[in-house]
C-alpha cells in the first residue's frame, strides 16, 4: 500500500480497519528515518525497534520514561527519565508511540537548531538552510514525512516559527491548555507544548487528546477540552482583526502572499477589521528579560551533581540566557528588570482582551523573513528574538497561536500566516485555518513539501 | 552586662506531619527510611517535573497564623529562593517571600514565676509565618559526603519573631510556649530531637545611651504599628529590619534544636559581642554555627558572602487567594493560654494550670478526666491536677481506673471518733502557743493545728472534718 503523505488519521484509520499493522507501519517510516535523516538530521535519538503504536515525534524536551531525553543539551547527554511526561502518556494511551526524539536548539534556546549539541537540523526545502526552531527537528520531519505528525513546545514562538519555515501547520495552545509536566522547563511561565501536523484536523486531533487540567501541573486549565475534530468542520463566520503594527519591516514577499490569504478569508465570508495591537518590540523585550529570568532559575539544578555532565556542557547561548537571568534578578535590579517586565506583560494582556472584544481572531504574517541560510544566526546576538518578534505577543499574552503555510517565495521557501484567538478558543482557530485549508489546500505547499522526499 | 542590652529575634523552622510532602504524592513521614527511598521526580527536582502545592499544608500555616493572632493575607503566592547547595536538588527552594500566608501577629508568654518587672505576662511580635519545603539531608560518611532526598519537599513552616527580646530567660519561654501551642494544633510533632523542630536566634546588643533600662516590650514602644508598617513594605530579610534603635549588624546562629542549646548560644553571643564592643569593635555580620559540645558559636558565613537569593514568584504555581469565609472558617483549638485561665478559674493554682497545660497528652487526660467528675463523687478538679502532676506512678492507668483511685482518695474516712478525739484533745494541750494565738485571731495558727492532727491521724482525717472540729472546741473552750 502506499502510504506516503497520508495523514496521521487516515494511517490510524488503516490501522484500525487492519490494512495495515502498526508494525509495518512503524518500519515504513523507520525505513524511511534511516533514508532521510542522516541528511536532514531531524532526530537525536530514534527508536529502532518500535514496533506499536501510531508513530509520531516527540522534541527531545518530553521527558520520555527509559528513552533517553536531552534537550539537545550534552549536559543531560545520557539522561534516561525514569517517568513519562504528561503529553506523551496521553498519546501514548490514545494508540500512539514516539518512534523519536526530535533534534532542537539546546534547552529549546533558539530559532534555528544551530545551538543543539547534536548538529543543526536542516531545512527540508534546501538543505543550506536553518528549519527554524527551536522545534526544528520536528518540523523538518514531518515536512520530510519522517514521521506523520510531531509535538513540540512552543515558549516564544518555537512551534510557530519552525512551522513557518518549514511549511507545515504548528500550534501554540493556550498557556495552561496542555500540561507541561514532564516537559524540560525552559521558561516556565510560557512553556506551551502543542501538535505540528500535515492538516489541520490532525492538529485538532492531537489537541484534544493533549489538552487538558493535569493534577501534576498547577497551572493546566480545568476548562473544558472541546471536540476539537467536530468543532472545525462547523460553519462559522468570523470577525477577523489585522493589526498594522505586524507589517512593519516584514519582507515584501511575505506580506504579499498575506494578504492574499487575507482575501481568501473576505472571499469565504469573514469580515476583516483594522484593529490597534502595540508593537511586537514591546514583547521582545519582556520576553528577553522574564524568560531568560526563569532559564536561569530552570537550569539551576544541573549542577553536576547528579546528572551525566557538568556545567562545562552548557552552550554558549545556555550560558548567555543564564548570565542575563542572573542579573536581571539581582537585588537592586529586580525592581528594573523583572518588575517593570511583568508590569509591560500586564499591559500587553490587557492589550490582547479589549482588541478581543472586538474581534474574535487576529491574523498577520508569522515570520519576518524565510527560512535563513545555515551560519546566519552567528550575525544577530538576539536572531532568536528577532525571528520570534511576531510569535512573542502571544506568548506574552499566553494566548493560543496558530502558524499555517500560505505559499511560497521566490527561492522556493515556506511562507507562514498566522491566526491568534482568545484564551481557550483554540476551536475557533483551528476552524477558521481548516476553511482556508478546504478553500485552498494551502496552496500546494505541504504537498510539495513531502513529495521531495518520495519514498 | 549592665552596659549593653541584647537584641534577640528568632526564626523557628517547623515540619508539618502532612501525609504527604509538599509538592509531591511521597510521604512526609521520612524519619528513619532508607536513604533516597522516598523521592519521586518532584522531590528530586528531575527535569520537567512540575510542584503541585499541598492543600492541607497550606491550610495549617493559616491555621499557626490564625494561633498566632496573625493577620492572614488574602493573597499569598510562592516564590523560588535560589542558592546552590547539594541538598537543594532544584537549585532553589520553593519559599514565600513578599506575600507570606499570615503576617503580624503576636504571641503572649505567661511565666508560672515572673522574672520581668512587667509582671508575668508578655507579648512579643511574630513578624510573619510562611510555608516551604525542606531540604534533602547531607550525611557525612568519611571523607565521602552523601545526599539523602527523603526529607526533600516535607512541608515546612517559617515562623519570624520581631526582635522584641532582651534576655534569653524569655526566648525560652517563648519558644516552650510556642512548642506546646504547634503540638496543640496538631500540625507538627515539633519534635527536636528528630529536627522537627529547628530554631535560628539573631543576635545583636546594643549601648544603653539613657540611665533608664529601655525596655522592647510592645506596650510601651508607640511606634511599633508605623514600623511595623514600613518594614513590611521593605521586605523583611535582614536588610530590612532596620529600625532606628537597632544595631548596625546582627548575628545568625543556624539550626539549634534544643530550647537549652538555643539559650546557651544566645549567651555565649551576647558575652562575645559585649567583649568586641568593649574593645572598640563592630562585632561582624555573620551566620554562626553553635557546637554543643564545645558550648561556643564559631563563625559559618560572612556578609561578604552572604547570599542573594534572586527571588521572583515561582511561575509554577499560581498565587493563592484566601476568601474572608475560608479564614473565618478556620477552627483554633482551644490553646494552652486559654485553657491556663480556665484552669484557674475552676480552682487550679497557677502553677498547676501551667503545669497541666504544657503537655498535650496529659491535658488530653486531664480534660478527659475531669470530664468524669460527678457531684456525689465529692472530687474537685484540684484533686486530678494533684494526682496527674504529683503522683507519677499512675500515669500507666488509664483514665477510668486514676479516676477511680482519685475517688477513693476522696471518700470519706472510716475513723475512730474516740482515737480522732483524743488526738485533738491531746495537740490542743501540747500546742498551746498556737491555741492562743488562734485565740488573738491568727488564722494560721489554727491551720498549723489542722496540720498537727493531720499527721497524727496519718493523713486518715478529712482536713476540713479536722478544722470544723477543731473550731468547734477551741470556740466552746473560751
Amino acid at each position: 500500500m502506499n502510504l506516503h503523505g497520508k495523514s496521521l488519521l487516515e494511517l490510524k484509520q488503516l490501522v484500525i480497519e487492519k490494512k495495515i499493522s502498526e508494525k509495518e507501519l512503524n518500519q515504513y517510516f523507520l525505513k524511511r528515518i534511516r533514508k532521510f535523516n542522516p541528511k536532514l538530521n531531524a532526530f537525536i535519538t530514534v527508536l529502532e525497534n518500535n514496533q506499536l503504536g501510531i508513530p509520531y515525534g516527540a522534541k527531545d524536551m518530553f521527558c520520555t520514561k527509559g528513552i533517553r531525553t536531552t534537550a539537545a543539551s550534552k549536559v543531560l547527554d545520557n539522561f534516561v527519565p525514569p517517568y513519562e511526561s504528561t503529553v506523551t502518556k496521553k498519546l501514548q494511551e490514545a494508540g500512539m508511540s514516539v518512534l523519536g526524539k526530535t533534534n532542537m536548539d539546546a534547552w529549546a534556546h533558539g530559532a534555528s537548531t544551530e545551538t543543539s549539541d547534536y548538529g543543526v537540523s536542516k531545512n527540508p526545502w534546501d538543505n543550506k538552510r536553518y528549519p527554524g526552531g527551536s522545534s526544528g527537528g520536528s518540523a523538518a520531519a514531518i515536512s520530510a514525512y519522517l514521521v506523520p505528525a510531531a509535538i513540540g513546545t512552543d515558549t516564544g514562538g518555537s512551534i510557530r516559527h519552525p512551522s513557518a519555515w518549514c511549511g507545515v501547520i504548528g500550534l501554540k495552545p493556550t498557556y495552561g491548555r496542555v500540561s507541561r509536566y514532564g516537559v524540560i522547563a525552559m521558561g516556565s511561565s510560557w512553556d506551551c507544548p502543542g501538535p505540528m501536523t500535515l492538516n489541520v484536523e490532525d492538529n485538532a486531533y492531537l489537541l484534544k487528546q493533549i489538552a487538558g487540567k493535569d493534577k501534576y501541573d498547577a497551572t493546566s486549565s480545568s476548562i473544558a477540552v472541546q471536540d476539537y475534530t467536530n468543532e472545525i468542520k462547523k460553519n462559522k463566520k468570523f470577525k477577523i482583526g489585522i493589526a498594522e503594527s505586524y507589517f512593519a519591516g516584514i519582507d515584501d514577499q511575505i506580506k504579499k502572499h498575506v494578504y492574499k490569504s487575507i482575501d481568501v478569508l473576505k472571499k469565504l465570508g469573514h469580515a476583516v477589521k483594522p484593529i490597534k495591537l502595540l508593537p511586537p518590540k514591546y514583547s521582545i523585550s519582556v520576553y528577553t528579560i522574564l524568560q531568560r529570568a526563569e532559564v536561569s532559575s530552570n537550569l539551576g539544578r544541573y549542577d553536576g551533581i547528579r546528572y551525566g555532565n557538568d556545567r562545562n556542557f552548557f552552550g554558549q547561548e545556555a550560558k548567555r540566557r543564564i548570565m542575563l537571568g542572573t542579573y536581571t534578578l539581582s537585588y537592586g535590579y529586580y525592581d528594573a528588570f523583572y518588575k517593570n517586565a511583568q508590569k509591560v506583560r500586564s499591559i500587553i494582556i490587557e492589550n490582547f482582551k479589549s482588541v478581543f472584544k472586538d474581534v474574535d481572531l487576529i491574523v498577520g504574517p508569522n515570520t519576518p523573513v524565510t527560512a535563513l541560510n545555515i551560519g546566519e544566526f552567528e550575525k544577530y546576538p538576539f536572531y532568536g528574538e528577532l525571528m520570534d518578534q511576531l510569535n512573542e505577543p502571544a506568548s506574552t499574552a499566553g494566548i493560543p497561536d496558530l502558524s499555517i503555510p500560505v505559499g511560497l517565495d521566490s527561492n522556493n521557501l515556506p511562507i507562514g500566516f498566522q491566526i491568534m484567538g482568545n484564551y481557550f478558543e483554540e476551536a475557533n482557530i483551528l476552524n477558521l485555518a481548516y476553511q482556508f485549508e478546504k478553500e485552498t489546500d494551502f496552496f500546494g505547499v505541504i504537498k510539495k513539501g513531502i513529495n521531495n522526499y518520495k519514498d | 552586662m549592665d552596659k549593653y542590652i541584647p537584641v534577640i529575634g528568632l526564626e523557628i523552622h517547623v515540619e508539618l506531619k502532612t501525609k504527604s510532602k509538599m509538592f509531591c504524592q511521597c510521604t512526609a513521614d521520612y524519619f528513619g527510611k532508607e536513604p533516597n527511598t522516598n523521592t519521586c521526580p518532584v522531590c528530586l527536582g528531575m527535569p520537567g517535573a512540575l510542584p503541585v502545592p499541598n492543600k492541607k499544608a497550606i491550610e495549617w500555616t493559616a491555621l499557626i497564623g490564625r494561633a498566632l493572632a496573625c493577620k492572614i493575607n488574602r493573597v499569598s503566592k510562592f516564590d523560588r529562593k535560589h542558592y546552590f547547595y547539594p541538598d537543594l536538588p532544584k537549585g532553589y527552594q520553593i519559599s514565600q517571600y513578599d506575600q507570606p500566608i499570615a503576617i503580624r501577629g503576636s504571641l503572649k508568654i505567661t511565666k508560672s514565676v515572673p522574672v520581668h518587672p512587667a509582671g508575668g505576662i508578655k507579648t512579643f511580635r511574630i513578624t510573619r509565618v510562611h510555608l516551604e519545603e525542606d531540604t534533602g539531608k547531607l550525611l557525612h560518611v568519611g571523607s565521602d559526603t552523601l545526599v539523602d532526598f527523603n526529607r526533600s519537599g516535607v512541608p515546612l513552616v517559617e515562623i519570624v519573631t520581631e526582635p522584641d527580646f532582651d534576655n534569653t530567660e524569655d526566648v525560652k519561654v517563648f519558644l516552650e510556649e510556642l512548642h506546646t501551642i504547634i503540638r496543640y494544633l496538631g500540625v507538627s510533632d515539633a519534635d527536636m530531637e528528630k529536627g522537627s523542630m529547628r530554631m535560628e536566634p539573631n543576635i545583636s546588643v546594643k549601648k544603653i545611651t539613657s540611665t533608664k533600662k529601655q525596655d522592647t516590650n510592645i506596650s510601651q514602644n508607640s511606634n511599633d504599628q508605623q514600623r511595623f508598617r514600613t518594614q513590611l513594605r521593605q521586605g523583611y530579610d535582614g536588610r530590612a529590619s532596620q529600625y532606628d534603635k537597632l544595631p548596625n549588624y546582627k548575628v545568625e546562629v543556624k539550626n539549634i534544636n534544643s530550647f537549652n542549646y538555643v539559650k546557651k548560644a544566645i549567651d555565649y553571643e551576647i558575652e562575645r559581642q559585649v567583649d568586641l564592643l568593649e574593645n572598640g569593635e563592630t562585632p561582624m555580620q555573620e551566620t554562626r554555627g553553635y557546637d554543643e559540645k564545645k558550648g561556643i558559636t564559631y563563625s559559618q558565613r560572612s556578609k561578604e558572602e552572604a547570599h542573594d537569593y534572586r527571588y521572583f514568584p515561582e511561575p509554577d504555581i499560581p498565587p493563592m487567594t484566601f476568601s474572608k469565609e475560608y479564614i473565618e472558617a478556620i477552627n483554633i483549638p482551644e490553646l494552652p493560654q486559654e485553657k491556663v485561665n480556665k484552669y484557674v478559674r475552676l480552682g487550679l493554682k497557677i502553677n498547676d494550670a501551667f503545669i497541666i497545660t504544657r503537655d498535650k497528652v496529659l491535658n488530653d487526660r486531664f480534660e478527659k478526666i475531669i470530664l468524669k467528675i460527678k457531684q456525689q463523687d465529692n472530687v474537685k478538679v484540684t484533686d486530678v491536677s494533684n494526682f496527674i502532676i504529683n503522683k507519677k506512678e499512675t500515669a500507666s492507668l488509664t483514665e477510668e481506673e486514676l479516676y477511680r483511685k482519685i475517688k477513693e482518695f476522696r471518700k470519706p474516712k472510716e475513723i475512730d471518733e474516740k482515737e480522732f478525739d483524743t488526738s485533738i484533745k491531746r495537740l490542743i494541750e501540747v500546742n498551746k502557743k498556737a491555741v492562743e494565738d488562734y485565740k488573738k485571731g491568727k488564722v494560721n495558727a489554727l491551720m498549723f493545728l489542722v496540720g498537727q492532727v493531720m499527721r497524727e491521724m496519718k493523713g486518715k482525717a478529712d482536713p476540713k472534718l479536722v478544722k470544723d472540729k477543731l473550731i468547734q472546741i477551741l470556740n466552746s473552750k473560751s
